[in-house]
């Protein structure tokens, strides 16, 4: 059973719990992990999962969902009124994406460049820019089987995730546990999406290219402050380097899930673990229990 | 000169290991490793790098804590909450600036930011351009796009025939960078729910920049339902699937050791990767 009863997951600061999933590097299971995770707690306490994977959100295609409600996301970008600008060119200087041009009587804007942060509406001395919102993508939120569940997509074509990311985190719920599911690598998505986060669950799998890359995000999640954990998939592949270099850097291996042509039968058909064979719920519980206790040993936030 | 990508929108579905396969494969090209938050291409190749290269690019306000004023004014008009408690949180600041334009004391200035690393270094295969981007930085695609320059550049002063290009997973910045304006992309998928999904994904983005596709079907074998509904889909889209790969375990051997799986094994793995790369070579010809 849960060590952890719901009311004592509250934090200070009337949050949920929120447990990230993460990589380095793509297909180890990050999906597999986070959708079984909150299928395992969600009997036990209120869990919402949100895909964060805003460039390729997968959860979704595991799970029996009711969307309820689907929002586009917008970034602002700036709306040049022609009567008003002097073509001064304050607006072309202090954009810091060249995402606005200035020539004579005319201006340019490359929208698809612009970040949206406003600077220009802001400081254009002739009040000439109003903004608009442009679309990049979608946000949708609904529940599965009594579980809270957001992702969000970004259009093709698209450069920006962060936004749209930004945006699925807005849904976070503010008591249970939130599971947040992050796109591979290491670079803006992956931080957007893990940072304000209690716990970073890293899905890693045991070859050199597995290892590189969990060495990788292990570096990411320290310089955010965020304690974590691993999960090794697909364990008798590879090496034994992995829980080699866990040890070494005292990296708690919180759950071992074996090659598996079962497993691997069910993710291809879109079942989830706990799903297909219910038996590994308690193996998802335990690692809830083992990511509370190092929660608990960090902040004594949690009470027993 | 012609430069292939390969590509997958989800991850771990191959995409290094045909990269790889294709460097011992392709007589005459320069290799690019464009995932640069997650480069694994190297550990295969197994290159002597012979030049490393500071990557700076963007820009990170700083705010100077004797002239700071605490006004709040920053902090109400950062869009990405980067701004807390007077201080600047750098994994959130974005280098827009807005900052630093408007403070009344003038105590934000913006500082370049070293976003990485990049090199060229050597294999028994040829060139290698690569790079990784520092810990929990931004700009990753237009270190994309300097390593695509870089390789661009090796390729035309050595009269290189192909570059060939690992691409980083998903849709967004570093992959728009790693495709646009390429001659080809490769777009590896495997038969799971995921990959499929994602693989249509993808595609619509190489629709989207003009680059013409191809597809390989890795681990083929694993779901032959799914294998086939990926190559109705891709003949409804007018694409060729090139290759079907079987799942085997020498794929991750070849990675243990770490030489490319063609150099590894003879069995059929090794034959389908070069019949693809005929076909690959034949479509970049075209």
């Amino acid at each position: 059973m849960l060590q952890y009863e719901l009311s004592q997951l509250r934090s200070e600061d009337g949050q949920s719990m929120i447990i990230s999933v993460a990589s380095g590097k793509g297909g180890t299971g990050k999906t597999l992990v986070a959708t079984s995770l909150a299928l395992s707690l969600k009997e036990r306490a209120k869990v919402q999962l949100l895909d964060c994977d805003v460039e390729e959100p997968n959860a979704h295609l595991f799970l029996r969902l009711a969307i309820t409600h689907s929002e586009p996301v917008y970034i602002p970008v700036p709306n040049i009124n022609k009567e008003k600008c002097n073509y001064c060119g304050k607006c072309a200087q202090v954009c810091a994406y060249n995402a606005i041009a200035v020539v004579p009587n005319h201006v340019l804007t490359f929208l698809e460049l612009c970040h949206g942060c406003g600077a220009c509406s802001y400081l254009c001395p002739e009040e000439a820019i109003t903004e608009k919102g442009r679309e990049i993508g979608v946000v949708e939120s609904g529940h599965s089987n009594g579980m809270d569940f957001a992702h969000g997509k970004l259009n093709i074509g698209e450069a920006l995730a962060p936004p749209v990311i930004r945006k699925v985190k807005e849904h976070t719920s503010h008591e249970g546990i939130t599971i947040i599911d992050v796109s591979p690598g290491t670079s803006c998505p992956v931080v957007e999406a893990i940072k304000d986060c209690h716990f970073c669950v890293l899905v890693t799998e045991p070859t050199p290219f597995g290892l590189n890359d969990l060495v990788l995000a292990v570096e990411t999640v320290k310089e955010l402050k965020i304690p974590c954990g691993v999960v090794i998939n697909r364990a008798g592949v590879g090496d034994g380097k992995t829980e080699e270099y866990c040890r070494k850097e005292k990296i708690p291996v919180l759950l071992t899930i074996p090659l598996d042509t079962e497993i691997a039968r069910l993710y291809s058909k879109g079942i989830t673990l706990v799903d297909g064979m219910p038996t590994w719920k308690d193996d998802f519980v335990r690692l809830f229990d083992k990511i509370g206790d190092m929660i608990h040993e960090r902040t004594g936030r949690l009470e027993r | 000169m012609k430069e292939l990508v390969v590509l997958s929108g989800k991850g771990g579905t191959g995409k290094t290991s045909i990269v790889a396969s294709f460097a011992a494969l392709a007589q005459s090209k320069v290799l690019a490793d464009c995932d640069v938050d997650a480069a694994d291409l190297h550990l295969v190749l197994q290159p002597t790098m012979h030049a490393s290269h500071e990557f700076w690019s963007g820009q990170i306000a700083v705010i100077d804590e004797e002239k700071c004023t605490q006004c709040g004014l920053c902090q109400d008009l950062c869009r990405f909450r980067a701004i807390n408690d007077f201080r600047v949180d750098p994994t959130s600041c974005e280098g827009c600036g807005f900052c630093f334009h408007i403070c009344p004391a003038e105590a934000i200035t913006m500082k370049e930011s070293m976003s990485g690393h990049w090199f060229i270094s050597d294999t028994k295969y040829g060139s290698l351009v690569h790079a990784r981007l520092g810990i929990a930085q931004e700009n990753s695609g237009k270190l994309v796009a300097l390593v695509r320059q870089q390789a661009r550049g090796i390729a035309e002063s050595d009269r290189l025939d192909h570059i060939i290009s690992d691409g980083p997973p998903g849709i967004g910045c570093p992959v728009i960078s790693s495709l646009s304006g390429a001659n080809l992309a490769l777009l590896v998928t495997e038969p799971t729910q995921s990959g499929i999904h994602d693989m249509e994904r993808i595609i619509d983005v190489c629709r989207h920049f003009e680059v013409p596709a191809l597809v390989c079907i890795n681990k083929h074998d694993i779901n032959e339902d799914n294998t086939s509904s990926i190559e109705k889909y891709c003949f409804s889209q007018g694409l060729k699937v090139a290759a079907k790969i079987p799942f085997d375990n020498v794929v991750t051997e070849a990675i243990v050791k770490g030489i490319p799986v063609v150099e590894h094994s003879q069995g059929r793995i090794t034959e389908e990767i070069e019949s693809l790369w005929h076909h690959v070579s034949q479509a970049l010809k075209g």
